[in-house]
């Protein structure tokens, strides 16, 4: 049996906001097997950001467990997440969140950067990488000479570099116009051919069409979990 | 765990200053102002500091000044009977007495110094006579320019010669060669056997050049010829009668072995001159004690300076401080995305910190430089004197960069204790 990558056990969020004590999370069961892409659909509001952040080693549970891909990282320390997030997360965000100051390469580059990757060798894949999302002609450019397609082109790029387990995806087509969206899509789609496993957020139907699972979220809770059209608990 | 390689981390840190020219210079403006205000300050006190200590040594840290001085007598006031001959001052019972009870003493070289007319052919002006004993070129470490100095055989037989000045044989004897020459000294005639000029430390020039340039305008004679052709009455007259005065000695100079024993010394020179001379009419000057003066002095001079430069390495610093903060809210989203693509929060820190310390070190590098520059145009535009030296550099530098380092930290600690998640929806 597949060790799943990402189980959460009774996932309980609390924030304390001022004076008000919000529940975000109320206690979700959720599983993902490798190789799935999951999209997370509802309202603002409903917890789909707080359970990425959650995923993506940015936030501690409240209360329940997490293990991705089979390791309890509920109780791991600062540097323990950083070091995970580094090696085992790839994050594709809607603003795309590239370091104006460096060029496509150096962007590409930074996960690496901070695992202690020797240069050349994080220069040859990065360099890879962005051969193959087409970005040959711009490995010198800052992101502020690209357009949104590129460097959305550039995070999927840098999210891949160090081989993640989990790619997480918050609206990646959220600032595209619909044509550089669909060809944004279409990459994410030829990743999970390959066999990636896909978490993404989103709020337009159409993209979820494209996933395998659909999991909606209200208030903190999962409504619905449905598998190519089949619902299922 | 992770470890990465600090020229990768200069090289990141230069690329992320790069973003901000103008404001990076403006930073190290103030870390430049400060460092060479450092610089320039210490170079310029330590030279100040180097001429008096200079001044001091000339003479000598190992001996002992002992001048008799004029104490205005009872007698002279008001109606009173003036005594005829002022009598005041050093004898030579005193030299006897401090010969044999000052401990630790290696030359004791009396000196009789009187102002005359000195004459050369038609040239005439007034100035010091010394009269004292061959060894006094050792004590006052003057330098023999041309012949030779005082000789026992000139003290045995009291021969007429003399040894001249630099400064005096140039007004004298301009255009003629001193040695050998007749020179008259109140009408009592001396041949010249040597030229003497100031500090015998201090660079050798070529010889032509010192004779010129010495100061020294006394006469030096054979205490004994002295003795023997004057007494120890000086008479000068003047419109309306005249002065009398009788002074054995005017000078004593002491030489103590070591310095370490100067001090105890002096003690047993007030000790013999208390029990002898009823009045004060002598001043004991200890050269050593005023080194010990002058280091005091310098050492307050050089608190202010302190002061001062703290205060401006520490405006310096809360430059960089005020800056680092900008530019950390200004890049509060590059923070959360590096944190999440797997920063640590160490791994922030050292990053702000180390464009900190490239800020400081550039900055602090131009102020050496500066700071370097102008006490060398200070002292080639005016005669002041300066001091370039590694401690001064060393301080001011490190001082600066450590500064910096303990202003930036704050800065780089807000960076990296922020909420990844808050970085990143910042906008």
């Amino acid at each position: 049996m597949n060790v799943p990558i990402v189980e959460l056990k009774s996932a309980m969020k609390e924030y304390v906001n001022g004076a008000l004590k919000v529940t975000a999370l109320r206690g979700i069961d959720l599983r993902i097997d490798p190789g799935e892409y999951a999209v997370i659909m509802g309202a603002s509001g409903s917890g789909k950001s707080t359970l990425l952040n959650l995923l993506g080693c940015l936030d501690h549970l409240s209360r329940g467990d997490y293990l991705l891909g089979g390791e309890n990282i509920s109780k791991l320390n600062d540097d323990e997440l950083s070091e995970i997030r580094s090696r085992r997360i790839g994050f594709i965000f809607q603003s795309y969140n590239l370091i104006p100051q460096l060029n496509v390469l150096e962007n590409i580059e930074v996960p690496l950067f901070y695992q202690g990757v020797p240069e050349p060798v994080a220069r040859l894949k990065a360099e890879e990488l962005a051969k193959r999302m087409g970005l040959s002609e711009r490995l010198g450019h800052k992101p502020m000479e690209l357009s949104g397609g590129q460097q959305q082109r550039v995070a999927i790029a840098r999210s891949l570099v160090c081989d993640p387990i989990l790619m997480l995806a918050d609206e990646p087509t959220g600032n595209l116009d619909s044509k550089t969206g669909q060809e944004i899509l279409e990459l994410i789609d030829e990743l999970h051919a390959e066999g990636k496993t896909i978490v993404m957020v989103t709020h337009d139907d159409d993209i979820a069409h494209r996933a395998q699972r659909v999991v909606r979220f209200m208030d903190g809770e999962i409504i619905s979990n449905v598998w190519n059209g089949e619902p299922k608990v | 765990m992770t470890s990465m390689r600090p020229e990768r981390m200069v090289k990141l840190a230069f690329k992320n200053l790069g973003q901000y020219r103008l404001r990076a210079g403006l930073t190290m403006l103030g870390i430049i102002f400060g460092v060479c205000s450092v610089v320039a300050m210490l170079s310029v006190g330590e030279g100040a500091n180097q001429e008096i200590q200079e001044k001091i040594q000339r003479m000598g840290s190992q001996n002992i000044l002992i001048k008799s001085v004029k104490v205005p007598s009872e007698e002279s006031g008001q109606g009173g009977r003036r005594s005829l001959v002022a009598s005041y001052g050093l004898t030579y019972d005193d030299y006897e007495e401090l010969s044999r009870f000052v401990p630790n003493l290696e030359a004791n070289t009396p000196i009789k110094r009187l102002r005359y007319d000195v004459q050369f052919k038609s040239r005439r002006l007034q100035t010091d006579v010394v009269a004292t004993m061959p060894w006094y070129l050792g004590v006052q470490n003057y330098r023999m320019i041309r012949g030779r100095f005082l000789t026992t055989t000139d003290m045995e037989y009291g021969s007429p010669v003399c040894v001249i000045g630099t400064r005096l044989a140039r007004m004298l004897f301009a255009g003629y060669d001193p040695i050998g020459k007749t020179l008259n000294i109140d009408k009592d005639a001396y041949t010249v056997v040597g030229i003497i000029g100031d500090l015998a430390q201090g660079e050798v020039r070529l010889e032509n050049e010192l004779w010129m340039e010495g100061e020294n305008q006394s006469v030096y004679i054979p205490f004994k010829t002295y003795q023997q052709k004057r007494g120890d009455l000086f008479i000068q007259l003047s419109k309306g009668g005249g002065t009398f005065e009788k002074i054995e000695l005017h000078e004593l100079i002491l030489t103590i072995d070591e310095q370490e024993n100067v001090v105890s010394a002096v003690d047993a020179v007030r000790r013999v001159l208390k029990r002898n001379h009823k009045k004060e009419d002598y001043s004991v000057v200890v050269p050593l004690e005023l080194i010990r003066q002058a280091r005091e002095t310098r050492r307050l001079f050089n608190i202010v300076l302190g002061s001062i430069a703290a205060i401006s390495l520490i405006v310096g610093g809360i430059g960089i401080m005020n800056i680092m903060l900008a530019t950390v809210s200004e890049r509060i989203r590059e923070i959360g995305i590096r944190r999440a693509l797997g920063a640590r929060r160490s791994d922030i820190v050292l990053q702000f910190l180390m464009e900190t310390l490239l800020l400081s070190i550039s900055g602090g590098v131009i102020g050496l430089v500066i700071g370097a520059i102008i006490p060398l145009a200070i002292t080639a535009t005016t005669d002041v004197k300066t001091v370039l030296t590694f401690p001064a550099f060393a301080v001011a530098f490190s001082v600066s960069v450590s500064v910096s380092v303990v202003f930036g930290i704050y800065p780089a600690r807000r960076a990296a204790l922020m909420d990844p998640i808050e970085a990143l929806r910042h906008e």
